[in-house]
């Protein structure tokens, strides 16, 4: 497990997508004026990556996927760190639990162009 | 307002459908009543303390500390509703007849009324700190917030009803079948409650994935439609399960299904329980 964690984060590291919004530190993921920031987050397939949900607003969010089974509050002015992954290339969705109207994706790509 | 209100029948949901299926698979122990009530009265009292706790501190609290409380409440719930299986096995065919009599005690064996206190504690505790976190964010900030104060009581109100219609459904079925009806029932939620502990852990790095969407059945029925949603909380339906969810739903029901049968097959025995005050 660990060794394919390790593996996978190389591969990741030197065969970064042009374009891909990753992936050194965590990735970061706000909340401003009712609406994620980026609503799309493009991130690599097969590791595993800490997210950082800020939540810029004065309402507590609660970020949840139903696809990544997550769900956590966000409470205003906070942030949360959380982990996801490793993601099977695909989108995923997530919205927030308080206000439904605030949704967003993630696309996970693979690192790498696989033989197999 | 209307989507304040959707927002607190959902929180409010889960916690009904439990409650109405614990209040229903409990029928015809005595004292019960009393006891469920002390069980919301304490979750209630737990949730503003949560919900408090959440605002006021700390991201050492949020994020971490948030997903180890949820996984320990829901495990909690699990141990519970085990044991209150586990023992209404044992005991179901003399509450059964006794439901038919009418309102004798029942005399052997433990009842699991601290079980009943807790389960209810715990789902009220879950769901009611979300409830309380976002209602108190409603009504201090903003002009509308009378108007979704409002608007989420009404979602309150209509998630008690839910409950409430499930516990008259349960009620219809004839009590032959009722107790063995609700304890398959409970397995299937407590397996469900197990699968969504293994969620938060995974969530927090404590648990691996083993396997990210197993499979997706998104597309024949989304789980954040409500039927879809309804689904997740009685059966712990998942659309898109992780390896990890799988372990825990599955080796929850071999569990509490080995237990049950255990025990029901002797039901001469008393379970070993730690100590009941009633």
């Amino acid at each position: 497990m660990l060794i394919r964690l390790f593996a996978a984060c190389v591969t990741a590291g030197i065969f970064a997508i042009p374009g891909a919004a990753f992936a050194a530190g965590p990735v970061v993921l706000s909340i401003h004026d009712n609406q994620f920031e980026p609503n799309q987050l493009v991130l690599p397939a097969g590791i595993k990556l800490q997210l950082v949900i800020r939540n810029l607003d004065a309402l507590p969010a609660e970020f949840e996927s139903t696809d990544l089974s997550r769900e956590v509050i966000v409470r205003g002015h906070g942030e949360v760190n959380i982990y996801i992954g490793p993601m099977d290339p695909g989108t995923y969705h997530f919205f927030n639990d308080f206000n439904h109207e605030m949704q967003g994706t993630i696309v996970a790509k693979p690192a790498v162009n696989k033989e197999n | 307002m209307l989507a304040t209100a959707v927002i607190m029948f959902r929180e409010v949901l889960e916690a009904a459908l439990i409650i109405a299926i614990v209040l229903g698979a409990s029928r015809g122990i005595a004292g019960r009543g009393k006891w469920v009530a002390a069980g919301i009265g304490l979750g209630l009292l737990g949730a503003s303390i949560v919900a408090i706790m959440a605002n006021i501190a700390s991201s050492e609290f949020s994020g971490y500390g948030q997903a180890i409380l949820n996984a320990v409440i829901l495990l909690c719930a699990v141990a519970m509703l085990t044991w209150h299986n586990v023992w209404m096995s044992a005991h179901g065919r003399e509450l059964s007849a006794e439901v038919k009599a009418v309102g004798l005690d029942v005399q052997s064996g433990q009842r699991p009324l601290t079980a009943l206190l807790i389960i209810t504690m715990v789902a009220v505790m879950r769901e009611g700190s979300e409830a309380v976190l976002f209602l108190w964010a409603i009504a201090t900030s903003g002009e509308h917030s009378l108007n979704m104060v409002l608007g989420g009581l009404g979602g309150v109100a209509s998630g008690i009803l839910v409950g409430l219609l499930l516990y008259f459904g349960l009620l219809r079925i004839p009590v032959r079948h009722f107790f063995s009806f609700t304890s398959w029932l409970i397995l299937l939620l407590a397996s469900g409650l197990a699968a969504q502990a293994a969620g938060f852990l995974n969530q927090i790095g404590l648990l691996p994935d083993l396997g990210n969407g197993v499979w997706n059945t998104s597309n024949i029925l989304n789980q954040n439609s409500l039927f879809g949603q309804l689904l997740h909380i009685l059966v712990g339906y998942i659309a898109r399960p992780s390896g990890i969810e799988i372990v825990f739903y599955v080796g929850t029901f071999l569990t509490i299904l080995t237990l049950m049968r255990t025990f029901g097959n002797n039901r001469s025995k008393p379970i070993k329980t730690a100590g009941n005050p009633a």
